[in-house]
């Protein structure tokens, strides 16, 4: 079989970032009678319970830069963030009519609403807040988060009609193993060579993996990683920079562009870290529930959602991401009138500082337009660092 | 009308004394003291182990009072703080930043512990980790989750009580040096369910015609000593017991609500509101509604600090661990939108008001996100007019005196209409 292009792979992707009525996901359950799709917003789920109940996980980040916000202003204040009033309207315009559930992780006040609004407006669907602990001891953040995720196969099984057995969960724990794994390859392989895995075709890769079967995601990152290893794209004298704060509400993807354009690879960010949560490979043998939990108490990434109870540690993931993928700055990115990143941002910001490390802050809303200042912004900032590296 | 004269009862001057003597207390150097937040207000455990309860969110709220949290704020804004979150949090930033001085004006010591009671707001987790990069003192996060399906779970309540056991008593002892005795807990708790039981009184007063009480802006003098460092003293009991005197007094000879100003002469207009009031125009703002003949008979505000009518929840020494969980999980910003809604449409029933009026605040996602949904839900359940407004806690800059009193008189008129349609 002839191997695919990055073009191909990326239109593909693309088509299905552009696509707000989730075709490929309804296919899927077009598929076949009786399956089920759960949607899921950011942070984190774990996806593996989902897809060993038989359903798909549907990754739901919001209506994007394109969609007409026509009703979901009518839900929301002007000073509450995008990403639930556009959500708000793709559910109200029949674009999640299919989704047989939704989950709502516990990342800010926001989210947490929205599963309310959902309890009240969308009665016959299953609603799932999904809580993860704060406290970190096994025998206390973990019995929780046990309990909860005992709780969540519960109401999975009762929406399928059937069991949820462990060794079908261990198998999903096994397929989305590796797909983290493809995942962190695509990640290191851009960091690598980032002229060759620009961010705006990672980024559209990761989101196909929001609503692609987890298999057919690997499938198409190994496609990707390929094709890209077999193109040699000209290399650029761009600074190398972290992207920070895009881990709910998602930039537009001229953002993104704009930011590699302006002259700043990037090569890591924040954004889908459901794809690479949890930062070791789970077991798949043994008791699921108390592996996935033990993944999550210990082996998880950070973010302004999740509390670190140590002082000295706070921070230290961002400087390891930064020493790991060889970054020589941080643009912070966040969402306008998002309480995590904004409040969050002063802290990390004084670690870079003390670290000596570079950085520039920003806002956007998923559908913010003009692009001009932020390219000027990362521009700038990219010239700085280069002038502050040849120094 | 200067602040001389303003008309105080006897509890309210009581309620002064009793603020005053805490805040002497946090900067005597005397006590240890833990910051911690309003809702999941732990007060009885830190009275335990005589530590002094300091809460930024009511510091915060008298730096508005006094005028001077726009400034703090805009401290916090040029150390690089985003004019988009919330000014509770700035306002406290600022307040540090410019000497982090009390209302009693002398200086806030460095607190001893931050008791994260992480309840009913997901912005607290970021503030106290704020103000641990500050003060660099031992940090307890209690972990309270969210009744997301109305109904708090064993699993829920469970995992509160090992978080006191294992991570906020033992942080305690070591802050104090005094052992945690039990039966001290349950002597407090006692005391806590017998003013509980005089403030649910008082809430209910409300729903006599006309109200004896104004339960938004009289409301939150009301819930002052419950919501924050008196709830298991005896201070706190004398307090409610002398407020019901007061009131049962006001019954018999049929007065309204009292405001700064004295009696409200008629009371035309009976409102449930949802959201905290605007603390940088509070006298401005609640006087547009007592010289429109306005009276708050229920607001979820005075529900922040713990709901005490809904499932007449009381803090019970049988159950003492168990029941600070279950206070944490009820209080009003934990509990799901649907109970939310059902709360506010059955308080308007209940206290025959007129319809619900929304105070959206632009800092608080806790309360605002989904304000317009229960809004709707709760004129669609009680088939009253619901209005929206718009202002914030302590930044001055979003309150527009100018588009509130518009809101609130075509609201009015409103409400005048559809009586004479009724009539
Ligand atoms: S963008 Fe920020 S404030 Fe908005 S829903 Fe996401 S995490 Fe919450
Ligand atoms: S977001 Fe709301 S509940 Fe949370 S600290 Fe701010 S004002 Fe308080």
């Amino acid at each position: 079989m002839r191997s695919k292009s990055v073009k191909e792979i990326v239109d593909f992707c693309q088509e299905i970032f552009e696509d707000i009525s989730f075709s490929k996901a309804r296919q899927w359950k077009a598929a076949q009678p009786g399956r089920k799709v759960i949607g899921y917003m950011p942070v984190y789920v774990p996806r593996e319970i989902i897809h060993a109940a038989g359903m798909l996980p549907l990754g739901v980040l919001g209506g994007g830069a394109d969609m007409e916000v026509i009703h979901g202003d009518a839900y929301y204040q002007s000073y509450i963030c995008r990403i639930p009033r556009s959500t708000i309207e793709l559910a109200i315009t029949g674009k999640l009519d299919f989704v047989d559930g939704m989950m709502f992780p516990s990342i800010c006040d926001v989210i947490r609403n929205l599963s309310g609004i959902w309890q009240i407006m969308f009665k016959d669907k299953y609603v799932r807040y999904f809580d993860t602990p704060q406290n970190f001891k096994d025998e206390v953040g973990g019995v929780f988060y046990g309990n909860e995720l005992r709780e969540l196969k519960a109401g999975l099984e009762k929406l399928a009609g059937r069991e949820i057995t462990a060794a079908q969960i261990n198998r999903s724990i096994a397929v989305y193993n590796e797909n983290r794994a493809w995942v962190n390859k695509v990640y290191d392989y851009r960091a690598e060579t980032p002229w060759n895995a620009p961010a705006a075709e990672v980024y559209l890769l990761m989101r196909a993996g929001m609503v692609l079967p987890v298999e057919e995601h690997t499938r198409l990152m190994k496609e990707y990683l390929l094709a890209a290893g077999a193109e040699q794209r000209p290399m650029r004298d761009n600074c190398r920079v972290t992207l920070i704060g895009t881990f709910c509400e998602q930039p537009p993807l001229n953002l993104i562009k704009s930011l590699e354009m302006a002259g700043c690879y990037i090569v890591d960010d924040d954004s889908m870290l459901v794809t690479r949560w949890l930062l070791e490979d789970v077991p798949s043998d043994g008791d699921p529930i108390e592996n996935l939990s033990h993944a999550f108490l210990h082996h998880s990434a950070e973010t302004a959602a999740k509390y670190e109870p140590n002082l000295e540690e706070k921070g230290n993931y961002m400087l390891e991401s930064i020493r790991k993928r060889g970054a020589d700055g941080v643009i912070f990115a966040a969402p306008s009138f998002c309480d995590p990143a904004l409040l969050d941002q002063p802290m990390m910001v004084q670690r870079l500082e003390k670290a000596g490390i570079p950085y520039i802050t920003m806002q956007y809303a998923e559908n913010s337009g003009q692009m001009q200042p932020i390219r000027e912004q990362a521009g700038t900032f990219a010239d700085s660092i280069k002038l502050w590296s040849a120094s | 009308m200067s602040h001389q004269d303003v008309v105080k009862s006897q509890s309210q001057l009581l309620q002064k004394e009793m603020i005053s003597r805490n805040y002497d207390r946090i900067t005597s150097g005397e006590s240890k003291v833990s910051s911690t937040f309003v809702p999941g207000n732990l007060n009885e455990l830190l009275m335990c182990f005589d530590i002094a309860n300091n809460l930024p969110e009511i510091n915060a709220i008298q730096n508005a009072m006094r005028k001077k949290s726009g400034e703090m704020i805009a401290s916090a804004e040029r150390s690089g703080h985003s004019e988009d979150v919330c000014t509770y949090v700035k306002a406290d930033i600022g307040m540090m930043e410019k000497g982090n001085i009390a209302p009693n004006g002398k200086p806030f010591p460095n607190p001893d512990m931050l008791l994260l009671s992480y309840t009913g707001c997901f912005t607290f987790l970021k503030w106290f980790e704020l103000l641990r990069e500050q003060y660099r003192c031992p940090t307890v996060m209690l972990h309270v989750p969210y009744a997301a399906d109305g109904k708090p779970t064993q699993n829920m309540r469970d995992y509160i009580v090992k978080q006191l056991k294992e991570e906020v008593i033992p942080l305690m002892e070591q802050v104090s040096g005094i052992k945690f005795d039990i039966d001290r807990l349950r002597e407090y708790l006692r005391k806590s369910a017998l003013a509980e039981d005089d403030l649910v009184w008082m809430l209910e007063q409300s729903k006599r015609k006309p109200s004896p009480i104004d339960c938004y802006f009289g409301g939150v003098y009301y819930m002052g000593p419950i919501f924050t460092a008196f709830r298991g003293t005896d201070e706190a009991i004398d307090y409610y017991k002398m407020l019901r005197a007061e009131i049962e007094q006001r019954i018999e000879l049929g007065l309204g609500a009292q405001t700064p100003e004295g009696e409200m002469p008629e009371e035309k207009y009976r409102l449930v509101v949802e959201g905290p009031p605007n603390w940088t125009s509070f006298r401005e703002f609640w006087k547009m509604f007592y010289e429109m003949g306005a009276v708050v008979v229920a607001s979820s505000y005075t529900k922040v600090g713990g709901v005490y009518d809904y499932d007449n929840f009381r803090h019970d020494p049988e159950h003492p661990l168990e029941s600070l969980a279950d206070y944490c999980l009820g209080v009003y910003t934990n509990r799901n939108l649907p109970t939310r809604v059902d709360m506010l449409a059955r308080n308007v029933k209940e206290y025959e008001a007129d319809g619900l009026l929304i105070n959206s605040i632009k800092s608080c996602n806790s309360f605002s996100a989904g304000q317009l949904v229960m809004m709707r839900e709760v004129e669609k359940l009680t088939g009253k007019p619901g209005a929206f407004i718009e202002t914030d806690l302590v930044d001055p800059r979003y309150f527009s005196a100018a588009n509130v009193k518009n809101r609130l008189e075509s609201y009015f008129q409103m409400i005048d209409q559809k009586r004479r349609a009724g009539a």
